[in-house]
């Protein structure tokens, strides 16, 4: 599976919480980060918790997000960032000079 | 009260305040590290009996009571358990007849 985004993309994370296993975090989900590497590719965890073990390989990125963007109330130094890995299914292309 | 059922899950505490930590270190039971082993030699078999990703969702599906009652390893054995039910590697009644076996042979040897 070629991967959708590559080192440097704008991404946001998708707001969604649906039951099973999920391996995004809750304190991401709708925040702006950038792709700072593409981490391989790997079956999709949240099957897998199924018990489906045949399932296609996904792109995983690393993704990388400033602090403040995520705590909102963040009080450590401003340039500050948070990698968090996250598989493809979860991310959407974003608008860099947004926020 | 809270009504929303769909958003964060109870396990997924990223960001919440974490209260006063231990940073003592503690020694492991020995059932516990039958536990650990146990889980390694499952998910490494093959084909595998089950996956950490089948572990990781049994425990997050866990009331938050229990969740925050039981220990790391009784959180895995809980889990382990019904992955392996679910698999169909262990009957409910093997698990059962198991059970009472290994009741009665501790109140024999409690003695």
């Amino acid at each position: 599976m070629t991967p959708l985004f590559q080192t440097g993309n704008a991404v946001r994370v998708r707001k969604g919480s649906p039951p099973g296993h999920i391996r995004t975090p809750f304190y991401v989900r709708g925040c702006k980060g950038v792709i700072e590497r593409v981490a391989g590719e790997y079956r999709n965890p949240e099957e897998l918790a199924f018990g489906r073990f045949d399932t296609p390989v996904v792109p995983l990125y690393r993704v990388r997000f400033q602090q403040q963007e995520v705590w909102p109330d963040y009080q450590g130094n401003p340039q500050d960032s948070l990698d968090v890995e996250i598989f493809e299914f979860w991310l959407e292309p974003a608008n860099p000079e947004k926020t | 009260m809270e009504r929303d059922f769909t958003s964060r899950s109870h396990h997924d505490m990223g960001g919440l305040e974490a209260g006063h930590i231990q940073y003592n270190e503690h020694d492991y039971e020995f059932w516990e590290k039958n536990v650990d082993a146990m889980l390694v030699l499952l998910t490494s078999m093959s084909p595998k009996l089950m996956s950490v990703d089948q572990l990781r969702k049994g425990i997050e599906s866990l009331p938050p009571d229990a969740y925050e009652k039981m220990s790391y390893y009784e959180r895995w054995i809980f889990s382990i358990t019904q992955a392996l039910q679910y698999n169909g590697v262990l009957t409910t009644e093997e698990l059962s007849r198991k059970l009472e076996e290994v009741q009665s042979r501790y109140e024999t040897e409690e003695v």
